[in-house]
Formats: structure tokens, sequence, C-alpha cells
């Protein structure tokens, strides 16, 4: 069933979810993005529906709600661990067709992956219920199409933002009592169809192609350019790696607390070991590691569908101006040559050259 | 609610054995069934945990083997017995000692990483029938860093061993690295055995050769393999090459398989 909505009415319906609902969507904080006199845009806590901001791609992605930047795990004293604890109320989140595909991808790693559950993930993650936000048209640096991520039928309530009015689907049966007195309309949300931006899934079918691909010089490309900030995985709906770390309150050495942090592979020390080996040293080889995580070995792993769900998020959060779309799309254009036995720079010959200088 | 996999649990420190001045092995209270290779999740709180393997296990212990290096490790080294040291798990795969028994058997092992191999190697210390020769390679920097000098004494009664130290030369052991005296394994007597090696990667990745060098099948190699990890159950990321996750996969893996993973 759907419905026409009042903006007015809207707000009073919202009030009425806010007793058992915990209400998040993008909103904007005036003043805090990453240039003088621009806006940021983030996941948060919504007191009114004029507070979504529904015409401009979220700079965060709603994966902060359920799984946190930080977050306490535990509190211990001396020798005792005491488990955190959360709010008893339920969770809407106002999101997209990518981003709700996105937290499938989250759900695989957290409650699939090596057969165990994580609780503090689950216990917040079975408390969601989504509100789809219609996306009227792609932004310029979309590419859910390619990835197959721009359609979803997960979802209790989808929202279109017309004028004063909004149009409603209601899906979930516990919500139609709330727009009972409203008035019914034809609606169901449209999903984009077509990107500006398309990128080409390289495939990738050997051992001796992934070798291939391991050596290609193109990495080396970034070693200079990315910075290894690991904003692009800050913003990513599918990036779920963590630290761990314990904390003593100062003003009490006796209690503390064991949080977990988000991190990032393209951070330099991601695979340092005792002794101060790592793994991937260079930004270069952080940059592949995560390409590869993106659009080849988490479907090898999980069969499904690629991590990436084409958001676009990291190449507008990047500070170098590293577009992750360009970067697949280069992976495939190399992938293609080295099929079709074209010789293509590997990185022992191009630092071969850089010693014969 | 399910269970809660990070949550660590208090286990008693039963004692405390010092191997070198920064290697000390820690018997610790658990009634936990623990399988050849595995590891646990050991931490104090509001310092830190990390992954450390179990190098020996008995009835209701098992001996955890640590190297001071670091946040955790230093302040376990301040721990009495008596004191208490959290832990989960164990977690992991490990070594397939079922396909060992009845074969020969060829352990290489460099530094720590004798702390992994040294519970199946007491195991076939004590049943010597189940296998049909054990040929021990064990390499350390020099001789302040060697491990568990009694058990080394003991594997020399039972077992074809073949101890070494980078430099020093010392009673009861050879120069060099331990790839250097792989030749000596008579590989080519055996019709039916297994490698087991276990170091520092770059070691782990010498050795292999060597062995492949000297006529071992890949399939008959099997590698133990260390990453920064920092759950040990397949979420935080950390250990992850490939699409392979070494706490849930590993760490020990067949070289068919370790080879192929490209970090
Ligand atoms: C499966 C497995 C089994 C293991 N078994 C054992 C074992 O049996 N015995 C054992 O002693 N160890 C073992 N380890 C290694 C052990 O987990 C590490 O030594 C662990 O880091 C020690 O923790 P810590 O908090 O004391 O050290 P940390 O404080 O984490 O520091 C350890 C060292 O890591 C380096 N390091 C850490 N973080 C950084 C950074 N951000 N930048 C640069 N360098 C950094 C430094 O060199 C530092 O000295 C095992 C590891 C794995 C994965
Ligand atoms: S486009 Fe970038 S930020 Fe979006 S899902 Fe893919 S990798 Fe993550
Ligand atoms: S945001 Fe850009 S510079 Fe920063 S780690 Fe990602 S790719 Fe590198
Ligand atoms: S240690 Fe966290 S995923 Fe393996």
């Amino acid at each position: 069933m759907s419905y026409c909505v009042s903006t007015k009415r809207m707000n009073e319906i919202l009030k009425a979810l806010q007793k058992d609902y915990k209400i998040y969507a993008p909103v904007r904080f005036e003043k805090r993005g990453r240039y003088s006199d621009t806006d940021l845009i983030r996941y948060a806590e919504i007191n009114s529906i004029e507070d979504v901001v529904y015409d401009e791609k979220s700079h965060f992605s709603p994966k902060e709600v359920i799984y946190p930047i930080t977050q306490a795990l535990f509190y211990f004293t001396e020798d005792e661990y005491r488990e955190s604890k959360v709010d008893d109320k339920k969770i809407l989140i106002f999101a997209r067709s990518c981003d709700i595909n996105g937290f499938r991808r989250l759900d695989t790693i957290f409650l699939k992956n090596g057969g165990t559950e994580d609780i503090y993930y689950k216990r917040l993650r079975e408390k969601v219920k989504f509100i789809l936000m219609e996306c009227k048209e792609s932004w310029d640096s979309c590419f859910c199409v390619s990835m197959g991520s721009n359609k979803t039928d997960n979802y209790s309530l989808a929202v279109r933002f017309d004028g004063d009015n909004i149009l409603v689907e209601v899906k979930d049966h516990e919500f139609i009592n709330l727009f009972a007195n409203e008035r019914e309309v034809e609606f169901t949300p449209e999903f984009v169809t077509s990107n500006l931006t398309k990128v080409n899934i390289p495939e990738i079918d050997s051992q001796e192609l992934l070798e291939k691909i391991y050596n290609l010089d193109m990495w080396e490309s970034y070693n200079s350019r990315c910075i290894s900030c690991g904003a692009c995985s800050a913003v990513c709906i599918t990036c779920s790696c963590f630290n761990t770390l314990d904390i003593i309150y100062s003003e009490n050495g006796r209690v503390g607390e064991r949080r977990r942090v988000q991190t990032s592979c393209m951070h330099e020390d991601f695979t340092t070991m005792a002794g101060g080996w790592s793994f991937r040293k260079t930004a270069g080889e952080r940059m592949r590691f995560r390409t590869l995580h993106k659009i080849y070995d988490y479907k090898l792993r999980f069969k499904e569908e690629h991590m990436c769900v084409g958001c676009g998020r990291c190449e507008e959060r990047c500070p170098k101006l590293i577009s992750f779309s360009s970067t697949i799309n280069r992976l495939y254009d190399e992938v293609e040559k080295l099929k079709k036995g074209e010789v293509s720079r590997t990185r022992e010959q191009a630092s071969s050259t850089e010693e014969g200088k | 609610m399910s269970e809660n996999i990070m949550l660590p649990h208090p286990h008693k420190i039963i004692d405390i054995i010092p191997e070198t001045e920064d290697v000390y092995t820690f018997r610790v209270e658990t009634s936990a069934k623990v399988k050849h290779g595995q590891f646990f999740q050991v931490s104090i709180p509001k310092i830190g945990e990390a992954p450390i393997s179990v190098s020996c296990m008995g009835e209701n212990w098992v001996e955890l083997t640590i190297r001071k290096v670091g946040k955790l490790t230093n302040e376990i080294f301040n721990l009495k017995p008596g004191d208490k040291l959290f832990m989960r798990g164990p977690y992991g795969n490990s070594f397939p000692i079922e396909e060992f028994k009845g074969k020969h058997l060829v352990v290489i092992a460099g530094g720590t990483g004798v702390a992994p191999v040294r519970s199946f190697l007491k195991y076939f210390y004590e049943n010597p029938d189940e296998i049909k020769s054990l040929h021990f390679i064990a390499g350390f920097r020099d001789e302040k860093n060697i491990l568990f000098r009694e058990d080394l004494k003991k594997f020399k009664t039972k077992f074809n061993t073949i101890y070494t130290l980078d430099r020093d030369k010392i009673e009861g052991f050879e120069v060099g690295l331990v790839t250097e005296h792989i030749k000596k394994i008579p590989f080519n007597s055996f019709e039916d055995y297994n490698v087991v090696i276990v170091g520092p990667h770059v070691m782990m990745h010498f050795a292999a050769l060597e062995c492949l060098k000297n006529g071992v099948t890949e399939e008959k190699i099997w590698v133990s393999f260390e990453r920064r990890m920092s759950c040990g159950v397949g979420k935080c990321g950390h250990c992850k090459i490939n699409e392979v996750y070494v706490c849930l996969e590993g760490p020990v893996f067949n070289y068919t398989k370790a080879k192929n993973l490209l970090d």
C-alpha cells in the first residue's frame, strides 16, 4: 500500500515511531565539511523529516549506525569483564539501495564468516528496519548498476520526496496503521538503471593470471599518489576491518574498557607484526589488496556477489582524487591485455628500468 | 543471546618457566580441548590481546611460550604463578597429526617457530611407535636464544636431530641456517613422509624451496603462517590473504595452498 503524506503529517508519524525507534538519516552538519564553507552530510538521528538530506549524496555511509567507528566491547575491573550494553530501542534507517545492499556484505562478514556471529554487530543489526530512499537520478561517481546493487526489495517503507509531500510505500505490516488515514496513491519506488560511471569487472580465472596481476606496474603508480590515509575505507559501506584497543580510564587505573575501532587495510601498519615485519609495505600493494578484495576475492570466497556496491564515496572522499571506478577499469584493461598475451610492464621491469637510470 | 565470541575468560597461571631472557613458557590451567598447532587469543584487561600458539598441552593445562616484544607481552612477563591470564579459543586449524602417523616426519623449525611444533613433537616423543622416523632440524640465532633446552636433549634420544645456531659454535650445535642442513635429510630413502616447516616468513620460504630442490613434493609440505590478528575469528580482516583468513583456514597450510597465497 502506498500513500501521499504531507510533511507536517509525516513529522507526526515520525514522532509516533520515535516511541519505539531511533530514526537515522543523512543529516547536514553545516560548515563541518572538508573545505571551508562546505557542509558535511553524514548519518545521525533525526527529529523531523526536514532533517533528511535526500537530494545530495551522504559523505559517510550508514554503517556507523550499527558498526560504530569506535565501540566499547567490555568494561573491566581487576578480574572481571562485563559486556557493554545497547539501547532497547529499535532502529529505522533511511537508506539508498546501494547501502541496503552494502549491509548484506557486512552481515556476511560479521554474522557468517567463520561460522560465528559477532554479537556486537548482531544485537544492533537485528533491530534494524530500512526506509528506502528513492534515487531520482544517480550522481557522477555512482556505479551501482555495474555492481548490481541499484535495486533492492529489502525495506519496510520506501519514500519519494515530492515537494511538500512525501510518497510512502508501506511494505511492512507493522507500520500500516500509522498510515490508515492517509490518501492512498499509486507509488512504488523506481531505481536508477544507468549511471554515468560504468565499470568492467575483470574476470580472473586462474592463479597464473592472478600472479601476473600482482606484478602489474599499475599498482606502483599509487605509491607516490596514495597517502595511505584510509579515508576510502572510512566512508565505504562495505569496509568492516577493525583493531581492538584497551583503554584505562585515567581517573581510576583499576577499571577500563576494551574497544574496537574501525581501521583500514590502506594504513601502513595494518599488517605489521612483532619485529616490525609487514606484508604489504607500499601504498601500491595495499591498493592492490583493497581493489582485489572489493571486486575479486570476496566473491571468490562467498560466491554471491562482489563486495563493492559502487556507491562511489571512496573516490569522492579521497584527498588525492584517486578514483576507484577508474582503478577497476584500468585493471580490466590490463587484464584484457594479459589475456591477449600482450606485454604489459611488470613490477620487475619497472624496477629494472629504475635501476638502469 | 548467542555466545559472545569476543569474550575472554580468566585462566590461572600454574607455572612460569624462563626459556631465555625474553622468552618464557607459561603453564595455564584450562580444560579446553586443543589440537596441535592451534592458538589462543590471550589478553590482560586494560592492556591488550594477541594470538599465542599452544606449545604443549596436558590433562588440565596448556603451555604458551611467549616472546616479550610489546605492550601485552611485556605485561604478561610481570605476572606470577597464581595470577590470571585471560584467554579465548582455541582457534585455527591444526597440523594433520593423523596423516603423519605411520610415515616419516621431517620437522624444520626456526626460533619461536619451535613453539607451535613442540606439542606434537612431544606427542611423538611419548608415542614413538606411531611414526616411522622423525627428523627434527631446529635453528636459533645464537646461544642466548636457544629454547626448550630440556626438550631438545630429550628429543635427541629418540629423533634424528640437527640443532643449529646462525653464528655461534657450541657443543651439540651445528653452525648455519636451517636451510643449509636440509640436504642431510635422506628424502630419497623415504617411501612415505611429511615435512613441517615453521619459523619466520623468510625462513619458511627458503626452507620450502630447499626441500623442493631435494626432491620433496609440494603436497607433503606443511607450514604455519603468522599474521597480525585482532579477532582470531574471521571478523577484523587483519589476517586475510587473498580469499583466505589465516585465523580460520590456517594457521597451518599445505604448501600447495600456501605457495598460492599472495600478500
Ligand atoms: C597464529 C599466531 C601464533 C603466535 N604464536 C606466538 C607464540 O607462540 N609466542 C609468541 O611469543 N608470539 C606468538 N605470536 C606473535 C604474537 O601474537 C605477537 O608477538 C604479538 O604482537 C605480541 O603482542 P604485544 O601486544 O606484546 O606486542 P605489540 O605491542 O603488538 O608489538 C609487537 C611488535 O609488533 C610491532 N608493531 C606492533 N604494532 C606496530 C605498529 N603500529 N607499527 C609498527 N610496528 C608495530 C613492533 O615491532 C612491536 O615490537 C603468534 C602470532 C600468531 C598470528
Ligand atoms: S564505491 Fe568505494 S566506498 Fe563505495 S562500496 Fe565500492 S569501494 Fe566502498
Ligand atoms: S582515500 Fe585515497 S589517499 Fe587515502 S588511502 Fe584511500 S586511496 Fe589512498
Ligand atoms: S584475526 Fe581477525 S579476521 Fe583473522
